[in-house]
């Protein structure tokens, strides 16, 4: 079961190429800097650039294949689109927007339900007022709701969230998290976010210049060493767990993982909640004791695994074992040479700062 | 007041301009979409081609038609031997000039608002589904309401309010082609001015209230 992509398209002087394998469960998450490709990659997807020439099989099924000039339309994939902005219909109402695909499509293939769909998304509120009337938010509700009442095999996103502000952000957020925990659905989620992707995706699809330069899974992908520079700010380890202990009295809350545990603050976090954390490289330095003396709350004892150079002449990245977790660092050449670091040394990981995401 | 004879003119014209409204409806939809949608030469030229009666004289237009379905012209023949006879002053005749004069009234509006919709929603339709026809019934013409009600009613209002093509190309025959602006221009020549008003200024009242309603519903559109 998965999503088999080799496509193509030329336009003037950007040529884009979609290589890649995707597992057909979970969200994978397509990334790169603005004018990479992504939105092309994902219009692609869908059958939206009919010039694109290749392959696309989804589950075994063939949606395009230039060899015997099979191109199926856009209507004839069974796909959930979600554009950046929400697109309703503006002759319709909320409800006809919402039933517009599921009246499309035989009974049979009617796998998710309108109430169902209006429950997940919280949309029930809406469904009387007029699309003009609704928030940026809601439209995109509403739009994410009526992509998924066609039943779709793949759920296709475009930056769902980049027309939002904060606040309409947060109000999605957690919809599309327990969207796609609770459908068997594979997404494909474009986004220059990396916040969303840590939150949201298990597969990590990185393009540049309209090309995937990696892909695999999250966590592995995000400590890869070898990415390009454009990435390197965004080098950050991803590690998942739980909350075992919330200390109300200095306000944090205790996040164990497979290497160890962290100190969160509690903020609502509530025990038992399992959550995600990002590390950005940055936020982490190395020291040959343990000094208890520091401010830094977070410490943890590592294994070096890999050394490369980083962007700037002065820092390298370094790659660390935390018991079965793997963590980046980012320090200088200098700290490198005077603490005398090397490939197989045991070493303590002081942590500045950790997203809860 | 009005006459039996200006009766007949006003019921002959608002026959022509309804039967002329829907059969530019039914012209207008396709080749507005087609222009709106179409970057090509022969889209160029069509536009053009459609265009022009904006700016040519009715009498050129009515003197290349009465040529060309004359008895000698290339449609005449045609119509001759499909059985139709001649057209050039029957209502028929009357019925294709106004439909050729009054095209770009119909045609403009129509493709200023399917390109005014925009890929978007096209797109939005076929990825919930919809194959194209699906899409152009349900989702490009409601979109397009505006346009369609103000091609209509310049159609008809157009189609009223023409004299030079009708009179090249119908003449002035009672019951059949003698429309109300060929009957006010009867009426002037044969200087029943008193007649001529009251047919004049129904024109001048129908003419204004024509235009306010459409600039009422075109305010209120773009309001909601």
């Amino acid at each position: 079961m998965s999503l088999i992509a080799d496509l193509t398209l030329s336009r003037g002087q950007q040529h884009l190429h979609a290589a890649f394998t995707l597992p057909a469960r979970g969200v994978s998450a397509l990334f790169g800097p603005s004018g990479a490709g992504k939105t092309s990659m994902l219009r692609m997807l869908a059958g939206l650039e009919p010039s694109a020439r290749g392959h696309l099989t989804l589950n075994g099924t063939a949606w395009q294949d230039s060899d015997s000039k099979l191109f199926r339309a856009p209507h004839q994939r069974a796909i959930g689109y979600v554009f950046q902005e929400a697109s309703l219909f503006a002759h319709l109402g909320v409800k006809d927007n919402l039933l517009f695909g599921y009246r499309r499509i035989p009974e049979s293939r009617r796998h998710i339900q309108p109430d169902a769909a209006i429950g997940l998304l919280g949309i029930a509120p809406l469904l009387e007022r007029p699309v003009a009337r609704l928030s940026g938010g809601e439209r995109q509700r509403v739009a994410i709701a009526r992509a998924l009442l066609t039943s779709p095999q793949l759920l296709l996103m475009d930056e769902p969230l980049s027309a939002l502000d904060a606040r309409s952000k947060d109000e999605i957020l957690p919809y599309l998290d327990s969207l796609t925990r609770q459908l068997d659905l594979p997404v494909v989620y474009v986004t220059h976010s990396m916040d969303e992707v840590c939150r949201l995706a298990e597969q990590l699809v990185l393009l540049e210049a309209g090309q995937v330069i990696a892909c695999g899974p999250l966590a592995d992908t995000l400590a890869r060493m070898d990415l390009p520079a454009a990435f390197e700010l965004e080098a950050s380890s991803v590690l998942n767990g739980r909350i075992a202990r919330v200390d109300t009295h200095y306000q944090l809350a205790q996040f164990h993982f497979a290497g160890g545990v962290l100190q969160l603050p509690a903020g609502r976090l509530a025990k038992d909640e399992l959550r995600r954390v990002r590390i950005h490289a940055r936020d982490v330095s190395l020291s040959r004791s343990p000094d208890p003396a520091s401010s830094i709350l977070n410490r943890l004892a590592a294994t070096i695994t890999a050394i490369t150079p980083a962007r700037h002449p002065a820092q390298v990245l370094v790659q660390l074992d935390c018991g079965g977790s793997t963590l980046l660092a980012r320090i200088t050449r200098l700290s490198l040479d005077t603490l005398q670091l090397a490939v197989g040394e045991r070493v303590w990981v002081q942590i500045k700062s950790v997203a809860l995401i | 007041m009005l006459t039996n004879e200006d009766w007949s003119a006003i019921r002959l014209t608002v026959e022509l301009a309804s039967v002329t409204t829907l059969l530019l409806l039914a012209i207008g939809i396709p080749l507005g979409w087609w222009l709106a949608r179409s970057d090509s030469w022969p889209a160029r030229i069509t536009s053009a081609l459609v265009t022009m009666p904006l700016v040519l004289p009715p009498t050129v237009i009515g003197f290349y038609l009465l040529i060309a379905f004359g008895a000698n012209g290339p449609f005449g023949q045609l119509t001759q031997a499909l059985g139709l006879g001649l057209l050039p002053f029957t209502f028929g005749g009357l019925v294709i000039a106004s439909v050729i004069y009054s095209l770009p009234f119909a045609v403009q509006p129509l493709q200023q608002a399917f390109q005014g919709i925009g890929e978007r929603p096209l797109e939005v339709a076929a990825t919930l589904r919809a194959a194209p026809l699906d899409t152009f019934l349900h989702v490009v013409l409601p979109l397009a309401r505006p346009g369609l009600i103000t091609a209509a009613v310049m159609s008809f209002a157009h189609t009223v309010g023409e004299f030079g093509v009708v009179l090249m190309i119908g003449g002035n025959i009672p019951e059949q082609t003698r429309v109300i602006s060929v009957q006010i221009y009867d009426h002037v020549e044969a200087l029943e001015y008193a007649q001529a008003h009251w047919l004049s200024a129904g024109m001048l009242v129908f003419s204004f209230a024509v235009l306010l309603l459409l600039n009422l519903f075109k305010r209120n559109g773009a309001r909601s």
